[in-house]
């Protein structure tokens, strides 16, 4: 800065061919050093990721490197129950907002670029497997809405209608492969498969008869099986889509042997970190267990007695560990448990009304957003210590950019 | 209730409870406006997973003044204690006394309070 003030008080006539020179030799260094340092520097995405904070319609951008907040995007509406999915260039992340509406923000900019009011109430969504269509799940009006990941421009609209007139929420959407999604109508006890190949004449497969009251599903990591968690009955559907003719078949039939379900507070949440290995973890409906199924025979092999009511059942990335969070009142608690022993081996206490937990990409951190406590925990999980504390306001959803790399996410 | 006022047993009761609520009065006053803030949270908070944090619904029904005009405070009150079988609604029983169930079905049709930010 003084060297430029120097320079501006001199006239032009004061400076010599000489020192132009020299100045203009100096420039190309100059530009380069000044890049090095005060320019925005290159940054990948890999390490980023979004939190939720619920309360203020705000999206907090983090860094699992640096373990620490780096932006905050805010004006995104009523983000209770917020969920996200990432661009296939793990670049944008597209947050369905309680509200209704569909934002775009840019993690690497840190900023909101395209945002539109595509329903009424909206529970979550998902992005095809090419990246080209971002698909939102809809309570009102029920159905499912299809738009251009680049512009968010609708291209398919797919009312939930199970009877004339009658729409019914939808729950439980993932992608599969081959430009396809999968997803439950609550009112109807169906599953629905749509193919979007051509977005211009959409297809739809209907399973009917599925269970009572499908809340939410998932794919396994594979994209073969899709399984619908049920509210209304002891068991799970079963889909495998790999059959030319996908039909439904139950499992874990019967799995409340007939006994009072507990309350259910909060309703679980299905996706495919449920599979390590060979076995899928799955939460009971009403009974503090964590059901474990085969994936080979699809038979019950294991239930292992929790802390509460399980709505969050995850498998670190090497699916060493599971980790469970509970509902009110039980939600203080999280428990991890061991795959080989199926034992729980820790009990920890990581904040208030724990809402969500995110493990780093392969699995040595996992961040736990704790809502009362208005705190985000990061844990190694071998040592189980913390590692750091964040303060974000009434935290919930905890999404990293590596989720752009997994099917069903 | 109010328009029971036929029998005298009741009479005595309705009394009876007047007298308890009275002498309870001093303890209750104090303890309050705690429970209350703890009630408003836990209808934005818990309640909001289902009905959504503003109670414009969600896989619950909306709990807005407007959606709930037809409903009389007894039949809710009546759903958030005990609960609505068939539906994903469950008892709050454990976590509320009627009286508390009572108080948010009031506040609901009146208007949720928002929750005092600290």
């Amino acid at each position: 800065m003084n060297g430029m003030n120097g320079m501006n008080g001199m006239t032009p006539n004061a400076m010599n061919r000489r020192s132009l020179l020299a100045a203009l030799a100096a420039l190309p260094l100059l530009q380069s050093g000044c890049a090095s340092w005060s320019a925005p520097a290159l940054e990948g995405s890999g390490d980023l990721g979004v939190v939720v904070e619920r309360a203020r319609g705000t999206l907090a951008i983090i860094n699992t490197s640096r373990r620490e907040l780096v932006a905050e995007v805010t004006g995104l509406g009523d983000l209770s129950h917020a969920s996200v999915v990432f661009s296939r260039d793990a670049r944008f992340a597209y947050v369905f907002g309680r509200d209704g509406a569909l934002s775009k923000v840019d993690v690497l900019q840190r900023k909101l670029v395209a945002r539109i009011m595509q329903a009424g109430n909206s529970i979550g969504g998902a992005i095809s497997a090419d990246g080209t269509l971002v698909a939102a799940q809809n309570y009102t009006p029920g159905g499912v809405k299809v738009f251009d990941a680049q512009t968010l421009e609708l291209v398919a609209d797919l009312p939930a209608e199970y009877a004339p007139g009658k729409l019914s929420r939808v729950v439980g959407l993932v992608d599969l492969p081959g430009r396809r999604f999968a997803y439950c109508l609550f009112d109807a006890n169906a599953i629905w498969i749509a193919d979007l190949s051509d977005v211009r004449s959409p297809k739809l497969t209907k399973l009917q008869n599925i269970g009572k009251s499908p809340y939410d599903a998932l794919v396994t990591p594979n994209g073969r099986h899709y399984i619908a968690g049920l509210f209304g009955e002891d068991g799970l559907a079963l889909v495998d889509l790999w059959e030319p003719e996908p039909r439904v078949r139950r499992i874990l039939d019967g799995y409340g042997r007939g006994q009072e379900p507990l309350p259910v507070y909060k309703m679980p949440h299905l996706r495919g970190w449920a599979v390590a290995g060979r076995y899928a973890y799955l939460p009971a409906i009403g009974r503090h267990e964590v059901l474990v199924v085969d994936t080979q025979s699809w038979q019950e092999v294991g239930r292992i007695p929790v802390a509460g009511q399980p709505v969050f059942v995850i498998a670190r990335p090497d699916g060493r560990q599971i980790w469970v969070n509970f509902a009110v009142p039980d939600y203080d608690r999280v428990q991890v448990i061991d795959t080989p022993t199926q034992k729980i081996v820790a009990t920890l206490t990581p904040g208030k009304a724990v809402l969500h937990m995110e493990f780093t990409p392969r699995g040595e951190a996992v961040w736990i957003s704790s809502r009362d406590d208005n705190r985000v925990s990061v844990i190694d999980t071998a040592s189980l210590q913390t590692l750091a504390q964040l303060q974000i306001d009434a935290p919930s959803g905890i999404f990293f950019t590596s989720r752009a790399a997994r099917m069903g996410f | 209730m109010l328009r029971d006022n036929s029998s005298p047993i009741k009479a005595g009761l309705r009394l009876l409870c007047l007298a308890t609520v009275l002498l309870a009065t001093p303890v209750a006053a104090q303890q309050a406006p705690t429970r209350e803030q703890t009630l408003i949270r836990m209808v934005r908070q818990d309640c909001g997973s289902c009905h959504g944090m503003h109670l414009t619904g969600g896989l619950g029904p909306a709990l807005t003044p407007a959606a709930l005009a037809d409903k009389p405070v007894e039949s809710l009150a009546a759903t958030i204690y005990g609960g609505r079988p068939g539906t994903p609604m469950p008892p709050w029983r454990a976590m509320l006394s009627e009286a508390e169930a009572t108080w948010i079905a009031q506040r609901l049709l009146a208007g949720f309070p928002q929750e005092a930010r600290k």
